[in-house]
């Protein structure tokens, strides 16, 4: 006979934030059924507040002001509810909340305005939480197709427009793709450790390495596929190849949304997975583990790749697709770091500092861009750019400090990511890494720069139209990187606890 | 081990074989006159129209997808259904938050029009 | 007893043609298709290796649960997107999808 748990077991108090998002996301699908189609900003309002109650509960769980529940562990050993799932919780909603604002008008004004929107955004949020919170492979597993599936369904949402439907269709044959090689991966990490709960994966694979038999190279083919598979996701080379397309044709406000939330899922999925699962994969005693060096290679490339191929680029949203690829380049360098023993906490640090600064950079960046952006998509090309600055100067400055954020010029919240990410690099030894990450970031002045450029010292028809929500949007994301740049201690406190739980 | 497999394997060939041997006799000692008509695809009587592999509307690919969703999440009930006894108003609850789920997914279907054929 | 290895065998084979059909084929649907074999590659490793590691517990055969319904999510949306495409262009055949063959 087994064991009956209760329900007080499940722990649900500690998995208040995502509970309530996924609860209200729920609700509010048939709520929206008796909404008028002219009426949809009821909605989007109470989406907002939806995210906005979720937000406050996973600040004061952060701060430390309220315990909710009893203990970390929630919904048997599935769900972790420690420090770093706070960190996720908050980056994830605030990039959901920029999302639903910058979504708003847009919407509005291209008569897209359904409620299926605001619900798909909040269930695909709950995933990217829930990606922080996995302690346990099949929560992996599971919260990355709750991630990916809405955001399949918003890149087509600009329906009938071809080129919407397209990458649609495309992100979403890509997406399932990699979700094949990572739940084949995750089979065989399970064949090898004969578990899936991360802690106790953590435990086997010191075994298994220690008895040095076949499992090893399961193991080792496992980590291999799941890191194909997560790389799909935050679109680290060479796996990088629908990124450009995905957000050149998907609707302008849902790149805002989802260029952030699947980075922000897609990484805590990997620290969750290789700094705490797999971080005991060390083939030779005293080395980093056996997959340190596959991920700095990875993100070598791909920072080389992202930032010399945007340069090239003439489009604005393309641009920004290869930045946003190169940016997780550079996250990758702080998950290889990670493989270094004793680093692991400091990497997944590293990790979240840069993740939040680029929430609030991205997302800013993109949601210009759905300014500028005219109802039939055209008017993204750099050179749309020309002369902005004299129309719209407010729009303009807040692209100049989204571009200096994303180059990593001191005081925005850029360079603090940066720093933090190089930092952890250096301390593991990972210096080659870290030298081609800082000669990238000058190239990618180039390119960043040339968008100031334009927009200040050039003649042209730039133009914009920024509608209330839209303004607060840009507005809350352009103070947030100037915040955070110049106060880094923000960060850094609010990451400096984060601990990587080992052994269970 | 392998031999327990031997009265399937018998089954299978006494099976296969005869049903070659009927088909055989027939052709050898059957009358064979064929006509236009009895070369015809068997329709249950009806006229053939049409080759049968051919469009359908995508109604039937709607129905189909919505199928398969439900069809598919009554998977989870089995587990539950096996030892529900056991699980008394743990299982009870936990099944209700799932039957949830399941019930908004269905009231959308329903309500924006799913269900309806025409 | 059929020995574990056979299974894996099977599961990989799947696998491998899975990942051939998506990377060669054209139709929409016959990727889709080649896709939902390299999951159900991934559930046969999955009840393999709880059939013969760890027989007590239902893990392994609980994630081939979740993993085919998720699947069935995934069609179901997949097909959709494909259909609508359909609609605009009357042809499923995923050209820009040989991006992948570089």
């Amino acid at each position: 006979m087994f064991e009956v748990p209760s329900l007080s077991d499940l722990n649900v108090g500690a998995t208040l934030p995502v509970t309530l998002l996924a609860l209200g996301a729920c609700v509010l699908l048939v709520v929206d059924l008796f909404i008028p189609r002219e009426r949809k900003s009821i909605t989007a309002w109470l989406t907002a507040i939806g995210i906005g109650v979720s937000l406050v509960f996973s600040l004061l769980s952060l701060s430390g002001a309220v315990e909710f529940g009893s203990g970390e562990l929630a919904f048997s050993d599935m769900y972790r509810a420690d420090r770093l799932t706070d960190t996720i919780n908050v980056a994830a909603l605030i990039t959901a909340l920029l999302g639903v604002m910058v979504a708003y008008d847009y919407l509005e004004r291209t008569r897209l305005q359904r409620g299926e929107y605001y619900i798909l955004l909040m269930f695909s949020a709950a995933g990217a939480m829930l990606m922080g919170a996995a302690n346990d492979l099949v929560i992996v597993f599971i919260a990355l197709e709750l991630l990916s599936i809405p955001l399949y369904i918003l890149s087509g949402f600009r329906r009938p427009q071809e080129a919407s439907e397209e990458s649609a269709m495309k992100y979403f044959l890509l997406g399932a793709f990699a979700s094949g090689f990572l739940i084949y991966g995750i089979a065989l990490i399970y064949g090898a450790t004969g578990t899936t709960n991360l802690p106790e994966v953590w435990d086997a694979v010191a075994g298994v390495v220690a008895e040095d038999s076949a499992a090893k190279f399961l193991v080792m083919i496992g980590a291999g596929l799941v890191l194909a598979g997560l790389g799909f996701k935050v679109a680290a080379v060479p796996f990088h190849m629908w990124t450009p397309d995905v957000y050149q044709g998907a609707p302008t406000p849902v790149v805002a949304y989802m260029s952030v939330a699947a980075k922000i899922g897609g990484f805590a999925a990997l620290v969750r997975v290789f700094g705490m699962g797999l971080s005991t994969f060390v083939l030779e005693s005293g080395a980093p583990a056996a997959w340190q060096d596959t991920i700095w290679l990875v993100a070598v490339l791909t920072m080389l790749l992202g930032n010399v191929v945007a340069i090239v680029q003439s489009d604005l949203k393309r641009l920004l697709a290869y930045s946003t690829i190169a940016h997780a380049g550079y996250i990758l360098i702080a998950v290889a770091a990670a493989g270094t023993a004793g680093l692991e906490d400091t990497a997944a640090q590293a990790v979240v500092i840069y993740l939040i600064a680029y929430a609030f950079t991205n997302a800013g960046a993109f949601a210009v861009i759905t300014a500028m952006e005219k109802d039939d998509a055209s008017n993204t090309s750099l050179d749309a750019l020309r002369g902005l600055a004299s129309r719209c100067p407010w729009l303009a400055a807040a692209m100049a400090v989204f571009m200096l954020s994303l180059t990593g010029i001191p005081l925005t919240a850029g360079f603090v990511g940066k720093w933090f990410v190089f930092k952890v690099a250096l301390q593991a030894d990972l210096v080659a890494a870290a030298v081609v990450g800082v000669l990238t970031s000058a190239v990618s002045a180039y390119y960043y720069l040339r968008v100031v450029w334009m927009m200040y010292f050039e003649e042209g028809e730039g133009d914009a139209a920024t509608p209330p929500a839209l303004a607060w949007a840009i507005g809350v994301a352009a103070v947030g990187t100037l915040v955070l740049g110049a106060l880094p201690y923000l960060l850094s406190d609010m990451a400096r606890e984060i601990t990587l739980a080992f052994g269970g | 081990m392998l031999s327990e497999y031997a009265p399937i394997a018998a089954l299978l060939v006494i099976s296969v074989g005869m049903g070659i041997l009927i088909l055989f006799i027939s052709r050898i000692f059957g009358p064979f006159r064929p006509t236009a008509r009895k070369l015809a695809p068997y329709e249950s009587g009806m006229e053939p129209f049409g080759p049968a592999i051919r469009r359908i509307p995508v109604k039937f690919y709607r129905v189909a997808v919505l199928f398969i969703l439900f069809d598919i999440e009554v998977i989870f009930f089995l587990p539950w259904a096996v030892v529900f006894r056991d699980l008394g108003s743990y299982g009870l609850v936990t099944m209700g938050v799932f039957f949830f789920v399941l019930t908004v997914g269905f009231i959308y279907e329903w309500k924006v029009g799913g269900l309806e054929w025409e | 007893m059929v020995p574990l290895w056979m299974y894996l065998l099977v599961a990989a084979g799947l696998f491998s043609i899975g990942m051939y059909g998506v990377l060669a084929r054209r139709n929409a649907i016959a990727i889709l298709m080649s896709i939902e074999l390299m999951l159900n590659a991934a559930n046969i490793n999955l009840v393999a290796f709880w059939r013969y590691n760890q027989p007590a517990q239902v893990g392994g055969q609980v994630f081939a649960a979740f993993v085919f319904v998720v699947a069935a999510a995934e069609v179901a949306v997949g097909l959709a997107l494909i259909i609508n495409i359909y609609r605009q262009r009357r042809s499923v055949v995923a050209d820009d999808v040989d991006l992948l063959k570089w």
